[in-house]
C-alpha cells in the first residue's frame, strides 16, 4: 500500500541550522498494516508522514502509495489518496463554517468539485448517521460553525472527514497530544474502531509507549532520522515498555534524561 | 431646514451611486473578508473599467459590450494578481500594487494617452450610455434610472453571490480563507481557489467601474485612487448596521447597506461645505477609527480589569 525508498529530507541545507531529518528511510507498509511509530524529539515522524503527505517534497528517494509513483506530487493530489489528523486540532477543520460543510468538503476529497449544490439534503442525513457512533450530540448540530466544538469534538470531526472518503493510507501525526487524557483515550479508541471497521492502513505517530503498543498490529522506532526498530505480529504482542526503553537505551548508549518518550 | 432639504433631495443620488459603488465593496468582501487577501489591484481596475467604458462608448461602441468587456478586462487583472501572488510567490500586497502600477499606463493606453473622456457628446452625436438606453426604454428619467439599475444589479449580484459560495467550488473557496492546510489535506488546491477568487472579485470591481463612469458620463485614470479604501469603509460600515456574525445573505445585503451610508455621509458632509479635495483624508480617517475602535475597547477593558486587581491586594495592605 505504502513504499517509501531510501528517502532523505534535510531541512536549511547548507545554513547553520541545518538539520537532517530522515536519513535513507525505507519502508514497506501492507495493506491493513496500522503502524504506530515512537521516538523522540527531531526523530523524523512527523516528517516522514509529511513527506508522504506532500506537505514538502523529499531531497531524494521514492515514494509509492497504492502502486502509484507519488513523489513528485503536490499534496493536493495525493490527498484523494491519503487522509490526515493533525496534531494541532485548528488545522484540520475550517472553524468559520458549519459541521455540515466541513464534512461536505471531506466528501469530496478526490472528486472533481463544480457548480452543484455544496451540500445537499441526503448527504445531511448521511452525516447524521456518520456522526451518530461518535456520541458526540453533533449529529444535532450540523448548523454549527465548528469553532464552537471543544479541541476534542473537533478531533474527532477531522477524524471522520478523513475516513469519510476511504483514504488508501490514514496519516494520524499525535492526533491526541492536545487533548486532556480523558477525551485523548476516547479519540484514540474512536480511531481504532474506525481503522478497523474500515479495514484502513493507517500511520499513527504517538510519545505515548503505552498507547503504541496497545493499538496497532506493528510498531516502528525513529531516532535521528532514521528507522532503529521495526516490530509486528507476535512480537508486537508481546512487546512491553520495558522493552522498548532498553532497545531505546542500546541503540542511542545514553540513559534516558529529559527526552518526551518518558511519557509513558 | 434648509440644509435637511437639500440632504433629503440628495439622498437617491447617493442611493444610486452607493448601490453602484457596492458592486466594487462585494468584490473587496471577496478577497478581504472571504479569501483573506488584502487585494490591491481593485484600484487599478475600478479605474480599468471606467477607462474602457470611456474610451469605447465615446468611440461609438454599445454601451452593454463596453461594459460586458470591462467586466472580462478585469477579470484577466485578478489573474494576473493572482498568478503573481500563487505561482511567483511574491507577497500579495505586494502583487497587486504591481498590477495597479501596470493598469495606470495600460488605461492610459486604453484612453489613447489622454487622462480623461467625457462620455457626453462624440461628434455632432450625443453619446448613449447603458443607462441612457434603459431610461428610453422605460421611459424613465435619469434618476429613476440609475436607483432601479442600481436596486437590480444589486439584487442580481447578492443571489449570484449567494449561489455561487454555497457550491462545491463556491464553499471550497471560502474554505482555503479560513484553513490553507485543512483545503490541501482534503483535495483542494488552494492556489486554484485564490485565483479564481481574484478573478471573480476584480470582475465585479470593473463592472462598478464601468457603471460609475456611465453615471458620472466620464471615465478618468485616476478613478480608482483608494478604491479599496472605500471598499473597506462600506464593509465596515455594513458590519456596525447589521452585525459580524449573521449570515452570509445578510452581510451581503449589509455591503451594499453600508456602500449607501459611505455615500450619503459623503453627500451630508459635502453639503456642510467641506472641501472635497479632503474627502479621501475623511475615508481613511473612518476606516482607521472603524479598524481601532474594537482595539481601543480591549485595551479600556484590560485598564479597567488590572486596576481591579491591584485594588484588591492594596486593601488588603
Amino acid at each position: 500500500m505504502l513504499v517509501l525508498k531510501d528517502v532523505c529530507k534535510t531541512f536549511n541545507k547548507g545554513s547553520a541550522n541545518e538539520k537532517v531529518a530522515l536519513r535513507d528511510v525505507s519502508l514497506t507498509v501492507k495493506e491493513g498494516e496500522f503502524i504506530t511509530v515512537i521516538g523522540g524529539n527531531g526523530a523524523g515522524k512527523s516528517t516522514m508522514l509529511n513527506v508522504i503527505s506532500g506537505s514538502f517534497p523529499v531531497d531524494s528517494g521514492m515514494i509509492k502509495i497504492g502502486g502509484e509513483n507519488v513523489t513528485a506530487q503536490s499534496e493536493h493530489v495525493r490527498a484523494k489518496r491519503v487522509g490526515r489528523v493533525f496534531q494541532d486540532p485548528m488545522r484540520g477543520t475550517a472553524g468559520d463554517m458549519w459541521i455540515e460543510e466541513n464534512l461536505a468538503i471531506a466528501w469530496r476529497r478526490g472528486k472533481r468539485r463544480g457548480l452543484k449544490w455544496g451540500v445537499t439534503k441526503e448527504e445531511r442525513e448521511m452525516y447524521k448517521k456518520m456522526l451518530k457512533p461518535f456520541d458526540l450530540g453533533l449529529e444535532d448540530r450540523l448548523s454549527t460553525k465548528v469553532s464552537l466544538l471543544s479541541g476534542g469534538q473537533r478531533q474527532a470531526l477531522t477524524l471522520l472527514m478523513a475516513t469519510a472518503q476511504k483514504p488508501d493510507l490514514l496519516l494520524l501525526d499525535e492526533h491526541t497530544a492536545a487533548l486532556d487524557p480523558k477525551t485523548a483515550a476516547k479519540v484514540l479508541a474512536m480511531t481504532d474502531e474506525l481503522i478497523k471497521e474500515q479495514g484502513l492502513t493507517a500511520i499513527m505517530i504517538t510519545h505515548n509507549m503505552k498507547d503504541a503498543i496497545k493499538y496497532g498490529n506493528r510498531l516502528i522506532m525513529m531516532m535521528d532520522g532514521r528507522i532503529i526498530y521495526d516490530v509486528s505480529g507476535e512480537e508486537k504482542q508481546k512487546l512491553q515498555v520495558s522493552d522498548l526503553l532498553k532497545k531505546f537505551e542500546t541503540s542511542t548508549g545514553e540513559e534516558f534524561a529529559n527526552d518526551r518518550m518518558l511519557l509513558i | 431646514m434648509e440644509l435637511l432639504s437639500s440632504i433629503l433631495k440628495n439622498l437617491p443620488d447617493a442611493a444610486a451611486l452607493g448601490l453602484v459603488w457596492g458592486i466594487m465593496a462585494i468584490g473587496v468582501y471577496i478577497t478581504f473578508k472571504i479569501l483573506d487577501i488584502p487585494d490591491m489591484t481593485v484600484d487599478g481596475t475600478f479605474a480599468l473599467g471606467g477607462c474602457l467604458v470611456a474610451a469605447t462608448v465615446s468611440a461609438g461602441w454599445n454601451p452593454v459590450a463596453s461594459t460586458l468587456l470591462s467586466i472580462l478586462c478585469g477579470m484577466a487583472a485578478g489573474l494576473v494578481t493572482g498568478i503573481l501572488h500563487t505561482k511567483l510567490k511574491i507577497p500579495a500586497i505586494l502583487a497587486g500594487i504591481l498590477t495597479m502600477l501596470a493598469l495606470y499606463s495600460t488605461n492610459l493606453m486604453i484612453m489613447g494617452g489622454k487622462s480623461n473622456i467625457g462620455l457626453s457628446q462624440f461628434g455632432e452625436q450625443k453619446v448613449d450610455t447603458i443607462l441612457d438606453s434603459i431610461s428610453a426604454i422605460f421611459g424613465m428619467s435619469a434618476k429613476t434610472t440609475n436607483i432601479v439599475l442600481g436596486v437590480v444589479i444589486a439584487a442580481l449580484m447578492i443571489l449570484i453571490l449567494y449561489w455561487f459560495f454555497g457550491t462545491e467550488l463556491g464553499s471550497l473557496i471560502r474554505a482555503t480563507g479560513i484553513n490553507e492546510a485543512m483545503v490541501r489535506a482534503q483535495g483542494g488546491n488552494t492556489e486554484g481557489m485564490k485565483i479564481i477568487g481574484l478573478i471573480i472579485a476584480n470582475g465585479f470591481v470593473a463592472l462598478s467601474g464601468a457603471l460609475v463612469a456611465q453615471i458620472q458620463r466620464y471615465g478618468d485614470v485616476g478613478m480608482g485612487t483608494g478604491t479599496i479604501v472605500i471598499g473597506l469603509a462600506s464593509i465596515i460600515i455594513g458590519e456596525v448596521l447589521l452585525g459580524k456574525k449573521s449570515s452570509f445573505k445578510v452581510r451581503l445585503i449589509s455591503v451594499f447597506l453600508g456602500s449607501i451610508i459611505y455615500r450619503v455621509i459623503i453627500a451630508v458632509v459635502l453639503l456642510l461645505g467641506f472641501n472635497p479635495n479632503n474627502l479621501k483624508l475623511l475615508t481613511a480617517l473612518l476606516v482607521v477609527i472603524a479598524l481601532s475602535i474594537p482595539v481601543a475597547r480591549e485595551y479600556m477593558m484590560e485598564k479597567k480589569r488590572m486596576k481591579a486587581n491591584l485594588k484588591k491586594y492594596e486593601e488588603a495592605e
